[in-house]
């Protein structure tokens, strides 16, 4: 992963579900542009944080063998403005998993609104693409996103 | 009791405006779903996961799809065509699918035409009536 864009896990349930948090702070340049005088979090980035979630919440599921990369937003639905301030939770779900591909389902809250909903298709690439080779260094699951993993007991790679 | 035709038919359908975005009235029967329903490689994973919820049932890998790992056997494919040995594979690996028109021109890029929502009907069917 070559940048973290939520804060931290607040739940972990290897293979099942995941829960995790993400602040959103005027510090945020991006908001300064989007949009001047009115500040909101770009549903784009939204997606990017379940991503991250979920991405994470699979590649858990096989150990971190596998290179996790999203390859397909089934839906996605946004219920309301996120402004500076925020405090997002972001809730994921791994509905299917094969060795080839993940589906996970996913909302976003913040306190008991509903922000959104977004369900997303992982693929495992190596399984995939008639067989096209990648490097073997697992380059999704890099020692960046290991700090994310402290404080749920899954900081390490299971040998 | 056993699920009618037309039911899995239905559920087919509904499957595939799910997993491709489509109109329910573009999943007609005949529909290939590369060709006339746009549907990429990973939308067939998507397709098998839905159909496994739909129908309560496994399908294993490749065997709704499976011709991804012959087209790098060169026994089977050779000039970017089906060889009679790789066409006589297929009639094995894939039963619930209609070759009739593919067979006069095995060309590998028309694979993709083969899956039609009558295929897949055809399989869930099969896979159904052996529980």
């Amino acid at each position: 992963m070559r940048w973290i864009w939520i804060d931290k896990f607040v739940e972990f349930e290897s293979g099942k579900r995941a829960v995790s948090v993400k602040n959103v702070t005027l510090a945020e340049e991006h908001l300064h542009d989007h949009f001047p005088g009115f500040p909101v979090m770009p549903e784009c980035l939204m997606i990017e944080a379940m991503a991250q979630t979920a991405g994470i919440l699979v590649g858990q599921a096989k150990n971190f063998e596998e290179k996790v990369i999203l390859a397909k937003i089934n839906k996605c639905v946004f219920f309301d403005y996120v402004r500076p301030g925020d405090t997002l939770k972001l809730e994921a779900n791994i509905e299917s998993i094969a060795p080839e591909a993940a589906g996970t389902k996913g909302k976003i809250t913040r306190d008991d609104t509903l922000v959104a909903e977004i369900d997303l298709m992982f693929s495992h690439i190596d399984q995939n693409i008639g067989g096209k080779k990648f490097p073997d260094e697992n380059f999704v699951f890099t020692d960046m996103f290991a700090s994310l993993m402290q404080g749920i007991g899954l900081s390490e790679k299971k040998a | 009791m056993a699920m009618s035709r037309d039911e899995i038919l239905r559920l087919v359908q509904g499957v595939m405006v799910d997993a491709l975005g489509i109109d329910e009235d573009e999943a007609a029967p005949d529909a290939s779903l590369m060709g006339d329903l746009g549907a990429e490689s990973i939308d067939f994973l998507d397709i098998v996961f839905r159909l496994e919820k739909v129908f309560g049932i496994k399908i294993p890998r490749e065997e709704l799809f499976p011709i991804e790992n012959m087209m790098t056997n060169p026994e089977f494919v050779s000039n970017g065509k089906l060889t009679a040995k790789g066409l006589a594979e297929m009639r094995i690996r894939m039963p619930h699918t209609d070759l009739a028109s593919f067979e006069g021109d095995p060309d590998i890029n028309k694979l993709g035409d083969l899956f039609t929502v009558n295929s897949i009907v055809n399989y869930i069917e099969g896979k159904l009536g052996k529980k």
